[in-house]
């Protein structure tokens, strides 16, 4: 499926419009992945100066998968994934301020400085993570669908992973039960074709979109460099889940234009310097939108500088914020071990806390 | 009060659990058809219907991750592991994730969920069915663990456990099972964690143990008792959170004390109550505090070789005299 076929996201009558989406729905696409571009660049900044410490793993060059599969959701939607998640959190509605403040380790962060880059959560939003362990997200989604299912609601969870995560026997066991109990979730592999610095291929012997099949788990592939394929994609699949179509496994395929973590060359050992260059070229899922806005005389320079100028502003507010917020407080490390300090009883044996 | 078999009695607490909070549900390997591989959860599939009791494929990870993630969405699960000698398949579900889950999401989310299931070594199943698992459970925090020693004890802290908020690992003794006792009917009867039971009364030496020990403790309490000594018996019942004053209590009374656990001895929670000892009682000894684990090797089959890697009773004995200097 592409955007073509789409039924036409905030299309008006006699409006200018391009595979079925509205100039409105095609800017705020441009708007949402040149904030996380932005995003991800200053982070990859403050990282170098060492304002920001740890594993860090940016998202560039996905971008159109978090804004494509993301913004079709709803707020009460469950959002779940790895460590390269700072966009899909923005994705989801988390504010840009907290998560860098999270990056930076503050106070004022989503975990209040004690997650870090890759343990983003915003319960309210329904963003449930930032989980660092490859493919452990996988049985958590299924579980949150679970929820779903037995409250019988109409939400659905989606569920990000790498590659490298389909070769974790979590990823089997949690397509088996998904699809047993038809559960509300919808399973999606960003397809970088590296897991770290393995090829897929060396790691597998069969195709990705091949993987769900035994499970009984219907499996669709979709250009993730381009956002209107993959928005119009998710819309429809979103909607067939609340409709109980049951678990969904789809093989977005993108490209990772940045090392696996800042520790990490951009190209490495592993890819050529050309192969990055080509899909750096020729595959932005930015420059993809914006020169189909360009050939359909829908955007001109000037509105593409001023949009880029106003997510400009909104990270330098991040960073702002971030710099600005406290360091976290000792004494919260123990409150937020166990909810729940039973009133009889020792529940922490290092003499520093309770 | 009635006389109930620990079966019963946590077969009991789930009932009404559930019966209570709606959002209580359980999940496992042979939970809901088979009535549950040692019979827990007979009679649940019938009375809660397939939604609240749920038989899953055998996919420890898999399970133990579904838990928590229908625990981060607010319900509380009961996972129920058929041994936790299989848990080891699903320990990062438990370790990385329900464990962390409160902490690294800065207290947004808490995991209010129970895993539960027996553990300890049975009669000659070897190696990887009979061991203790209680000791990966307690070294992270995040985790509670809970091992009740007694039909009463075993309702009283199952329910307490599901109402908790936070994850608990309820570690069931095999061999308990069948083993009888009264047990309150009062639907809100609740044993709070981390309120340890002196469950013999004596003074001259403190046998502090937990789970299924405590039977072997109290058969040589009574053999220490033909020689004129009286031990004092200490079930922790929950060992984190761990009723330390009650610990020092013991050890203040008796001054003379030994550790008595079903696992091996390197790490194990003796060490760590130990070390306690040592360092909140020091004054209060009057000799070394001495551990009773088991042999430092993996369970072997033979029912002579079984037998004496097990902490029996005569091991425990001699370890009283010796702190005794008898």
């Amino acid at each position: 499926m592409d955007g073509s076929e789409a039924d036409g996201v905030g299309v008006v009558k006699g409006e200018p419009a391009l595979g079925g989406f509205s100039k409105d729905k095609l800017v705020e696409f441009l708007r949402h992945m040149l904030l996380y571009r932005r995003f991800e660049e200053k982070a990859e900044e403050a990282y170098a100066i060492a304002k920001i410490g740890g594993f860090c793993h940016l998202h560039i060059g996905q971008e159109a998968a978090a804004s494509g599969c993301i913004l079709p959701l709803r707020q009460d939607d469950y959002v779940i994934g790895s460590y390269r998640e700072h966009t899909q959190a923005l994705a989801k509605g988390v504010p840009p301020g907290e998560v860098m403040a999270e990056l930076y380790g503050k106070a004022s962060g989503t975990s209040g400085g004690v997650g870090g880059s890759m343990h983003i959560f915003r319960e309210d939003l329904g963003f449930m993570g930032g989980n660092g362990i490859v493919g452990a997200q996988i049985p958590l989604a299924l579980g949150l669908a679970w929820a779903i299912h037995y409250r019988g609601g109409d939400q659905v969870c989606v569920c990000f992973f790498g590659d490298a995560a389909v070769n974790q026997g979590a990823f089997h066991e949690s397509m088996n039960m998904a699809a047993i109990w038809n559960l509300p979730v919808i399973y999606v592999v960003e397809n970088n074709s590296y897991g770290m610095g393995t090829k897929f291929s060396r790691v597998s012997d069969t195709p990705m979109a091949t993987k769900s099949a035994s499970h009984g788990v219907p499996a669709t592939v979709v250009d993730g460099q381009d956002v209107m394929a993959t928005y119009a994609h998710f819309e429809a699949l979103v909607e067939d889940v609340r409709q109980g179509a049951g678990p969904q496994f789809v093989d977005v395929q993108c490209y990772r234009f940045k090392g696996h973590s800042m520790s990490d060359p951009v190209s490495g050992t592993y890819r050529s310097k050309e192969e990055v260059q080509d899909r750096t070229e020729n595959a932005d899922p930015i420059k993809v939108l914006r020169d189909r806005l360009f050939e359909a005389e829908m955007l001109t320079t000037d509105e593409l500088e001023a949009l880029d100028q106003e997510v400009r502003g909104v990270v330098d507010d991040a960073v702002d914020f971030a710099e600005a917020a406290p360091e976290p407080e000792v004494d919260t490390l123990y409150r937020q071990v166990y909810s729940e300090i039973n009133a009889h009883g020792r529940l922490f044996f290092d003499g520093r806390g309770k | 009060m009635a006389e109930v078999t620990y079966r019963e009695a946590l077969n009991q607490a789930l009932a009404e659990e559930m019966t209570r909070d709606e959002s209580v549900f359980l999940l496992g390997e042979e939970v809901a058809e088979y009535d549950g591989a040692y019979k827990v959860s007979k009679g649940l599939l019938e009375r809660f219907g397939d939604k609240r009791v749920v038989d899953t494929p055998i996919s420890e990870l898999g399970f133990a991750g579904l838990g928590v993630g229908a625990a981060m969405a607010g319900l509380r699960p009961v996972v129920e592991f058929m041994t936790y000698n299989f848990s080891f398949l699903a320990l990062d579900q438990v370790i990385n994730s329900a464990a962390k889950m409160l902490s690294m999401s800065g207290g947004q989310i808490g995991i209010p969920m129970v895993f539960r299931g027996p553990t300890g070594a049975a009669l000659q199943l070897g190696a990887q069915h009979s061991q203790a698992c209680e000791t990966w459970y307690l070294h992270a925090p995040g985790v509670k663990v809970v091992m009740p020693s007694t039909p009463a004890d075993a309702k009283g802290l199952l329910k307490a456990a599901i109402r908790d908020n936070d994850p608990v690992a309820f570690m069931e003794g095999e061999l308990l099972y069948n083993v009888k006792g009264e047990v309150p009917d009062d639907d809100d009867f609740i044993i709070p964690l981390g309120v340890a039971d002196l469950k013999r009364e004596g003074g001259d030496v403190s046998i502090i143990t937990h789970g299924s020990m405590v039977h072997v403790a109290l058969q040589a309490a009574k053999q220490l008792e033909k020689k004129g000594i009286e031990a004092d018996v200490l079930d922790l019942r929950s060992l984190r959170p761990l009723d330390v004053d009650a610990i020092l209590a013991t050890v203040a009374k008796t001054n003379r004390a030994i550790y008595l656990e079903e696992g091996w001895p390197y790490v194990g929670v003796g060490a760590q109550i130990v070390s306690i000892i040592m360092e909140e009682a020091f004054d209060d000894l009057d000799a070394p505090v001495l551990r009773v684990t088991q042999a430092d090797v993996p369970m072997p089959y033979n029912k002579k070789l079984e037998a004496w890697a097990r902490p029996g009773v005569a091991r425990v004995v001699e370890a009283c005299n010796k702190v005794l200097y008898v």
